[in-house]
């Protein structure tokens, strides 16, 4: 485990680190925490569970175990990752590991917009560039720059012209990505919704 | 981009504002929360000194860590204890409505919002929970959100959400006998993948769909999620009225006539525009058995396990990680395949209708003795209407368990658990590796009638040869 965490806050536009490459299509929700570490109330102790049964089922050599992994932050993964479940419990955990932005072929999307509720933001690239970084990390140290403002992801070797979403990118330079203030200041428009939406005339209040 | 679909109607309705970063604040009509993704989220009101914004339009209800067996009060799993009395808590300190245990309505989210009558078509639906796309059966749209999400509809009762593109799956013709709703979705996975829906809201429509009982098209849309679309949804029509009528929670009198002359003019516009739209033939289906560990890796009972050679280069790979995973050989008949555990219940096969069809099939039979089996039916209210019928009889004469409502083995958040690498016909809806409580466990989903045959035979069998006899 890290030193200890901090969640990340206001604006993000840069982040340097070190690379850790996940390889494989469709790992999902379930792999990343499984459903018993679920059980609680807070998600504190959730990184050190991060898949927990892929590693030990992998006895030491899964990437989140190597010791030349330890420091790494920025995740780079193939296609569908974080399909299945909607628990927050999973990118909560990748970040309490360490994770701060995750490279990928494609995501799923409620994992995606659980990413950048929480402030991780999530690149994608082409299968080949994906391949090419992987292929790249699996010998040797790989040290990315991203620049959010250009989405351009830089090292001494490689460099990626990344893909965001607009609206993520706008939230993450602006530090709105923590979306329940913004959603507030338009208290008065909630509320004519709220009066004027049909079927809340005619259900009873619950 | 779509225009006049159901989706696009509904979604302009709810609209509050389009936020600077280009998302839409959209209003959320209905909230339902639950014991396991929403403590973090009432945690994180409280730091931000918050309050619920309004408190009637979210209820709750407990099902990820119910124990089956025995739900009496302290439970003996003291986390799953602290997650129930928190959610207690938190609705009594918010004054939102909770159906506990023993309140006769108690069961699974997905299962007891349409039953008490509170799903509703044009509505907006969310739930921490990925089935919430269930919902979209009564022609709400319905997703899934993570607990930051939860928060803000606790706060705001909006969240900011970039729109949906819209693909309608035409489904020709009718299911023939013997397949069912499960076996058709498992088909439209299979076909349009796993990943097929990521950015998509599903519109299910079609002959066979118009077909479909309403507790059937809640098992198409429940696993929308599984083909990657957080939404799936059925155009209302007169069926979807008439399972609403009369339940506890739909509108009376005169709101019911109010209320039924605004569904009726909810439905996507005969020239609406989809972004993509596509075309199968359901009599084509047959029962539908996955193989591996993403739903989207399934046959139909008398085919093979694909070979490497036969699939995408895209599916290679996890292909690969299934055989290994499962101990299957590539062209290896599903059939006849043994099982150890079958499990019948979840949010996508535990309603009454779900336990007929398997009753059925196991009248008069016995469950090999080689097999643990057990039904978990949806809520209280599919357990008592279940027991009315004398299905529970049914099921414990053939040596079924009959165990209390929740969610149970489909994730595995209670005791109940495979045990190493068993492998499971399960009527639930992941076949993830470890998804059923054993990092080793092998899961094959299936209708609940497949898991009723399997269960009699101890191997994977085709139920259309005991309901066709």
């Amino acid at each position: 485990m890290k030193s200890e965490f901090t969640p990340p806050i206001g604006k993000i536009s840069q982040i340097n680190g070190q690379c850790i490459s996940l390889i494989g299509n469709d790992i999902d929700t379930d792999r990343i925490i499984p459903a018993r570490f679920l059980k609680c109330v807070n998600f504190d102790s959730l990184g050190e569970s991060v898949f927990e049964d892929d590693r030990k089922t992998l006895k030491g050599r899964h990437p989140f175990d190597l010791e030349e992994n330890k420091n790494a932050t920025i995740l780079i993964v193939n296609s569908n990752f974080g399909c299945g479940s909607s628990r927050e419990h999973a990118p909560q955990a990748l970040m309490r590991w360490g994770i701060k932005a995750i490279i990928g072929e494609s995501f799923a999307d409620i994992f995606y917009s659980n990413c950048i509720a929480i402030g991780i933001p999530c690149f994608t690239l082409t299968k080949k560039s994906i391949q090419e970084i992987q292929k790249y990390n699996f010998s040797k140290f790989l040290f990315l720059e991203i620049d959010l403002k250009n989405s351009l992801g830089k090292s001494k070797f490689l460099n990626f012209k990344l893909e965001i979403k607009e609206s993520s990118k706008k939230m993450f330079l602006s530090g709105e990505w923590d979306a329940t203030s913004t959603l507030l200041e338009n208290e008065n428009l909630i509320a004519n919704k709220y009066k004027d939406l049909p079927y809340l005339k005619f259900n009873a209040h619950l | 981009m779509s225009q006049d679909t159901l989706f696009d109607k509904v979604w302009d309705l709810h609209k509050v504002s389009s936020l600077p970063g280009g998302s839409d604040q959209i209003f959320i009509g209905l909230h339902l929360i639950h014991e396991v993704t929403s403590p973090q989220a009432f945690g994180a009101l409280k730091d931000k000194n918050l309050k619920v914004k309004f408190p009637n339009r979210t209820v709750a209800t407990v099902d990820h860590i119910v124990p089956t067996d025995n739900q009496s009060r302290p439970f003996k799993d003291n986390l799953a204890e602290q997650m129930i009395s928190t959610l207690e808590n938190n609705c009594l300190q918010h004054k939102i409505k909770f159906y506990n245990i023993g309140s006769g309505n108690q069961g699974i989210v997905h299962v007891v919002a349409p039953e008490l009558g509170l799903t509703q078509p044009g509505m907006t639906i969310a739930c921490g929970d990925s089935h919430t796309s269930t919902h979209g059966a009564f022609g709400s749209i319905a997703f899934g959100i993570g607990t930051s999400q939860v928060r803000d509809v606790l706060a705001t009762q909006t969240i900011a959400m970039n729109k949906l593109k819209v693909r309608q799956i035409w489904c020709e013709n009718q299911l023939s006998n013997g397949v069912y709703a499960k076996d058709l979705v498992l088909h439209i996975i299979n076909k349009l993948g796993v990943m097929g829906g990521v950015g998509f809201a599903y519109e299910f429509a079609g002959p066979a769909i118009n077909a479909l009982s309403m507790e059937e098209r809640m098992t198409i849309c429940n696993m929308s999620i599984e083909g990657g679309a957080r939404c799936g949804y059925i155009n209302p029509d007169e069926k979807t009225f008439t399972y609403i009528k009369n339940k506890l929670c739909a509108p009376k009198n005169e709101n019911w006539d109010k209320a039924l002359t605004w569904w009726k003019s909810l439905k996507s516009d005969e020239n609406s525009i989809y972004d993509d739209v596509i075309k199968l033939d359901a009599s084509k289906v047959e029962p539908t058995v996955t193989w591996g560990i993403t739903p989207g890796q399934s046959i139909s009972i008398n085919q093979k396990i694909p070979l490497l050679d036969d699939l995408s280069p895209n599916d290679k790979s996890v292909a690969e990680e299934a055989y290994e995973y499962m101990s299957f050989k590539p062209g290896q008949a599903i059939k006849d395949t043994p099982v150890e555990v079958c499990f019948i219940g979840s949010c996508t096969n535990g309603r009454i209708s779900d336990l007929r069809v398997a009753a059925k099939v196991l009248k008069d039979k016995k469950v090999s003795k080689n097999v643990k089996a057990f039904v978990v039916p949806g809520s209280e209210k599919v357990a008592n209407e279940a027991k009315q019928e004398g299905l529970d009889k049914i099921f414990k004469d053939s040596g079924f368990q009959w165990r209390e409502p929740g969610c149970s083995m489909c994730l595995a958040m209670n005791s109940d658990k495979l045990i190493g690498n068993q492998v499971s016909a399960s009527s639930s809806n992941r076949n993830f590796k470890g998804r059923q409580g054993s990092p080793s466990g092998r899961t094959l989903l299936m209708s609940p009638a497949m898991v009723a045959a399997a269960a009699i035979n101890g191997k994977v069998s085709d139920v259309r040869e005991f309901i066709n006899k």
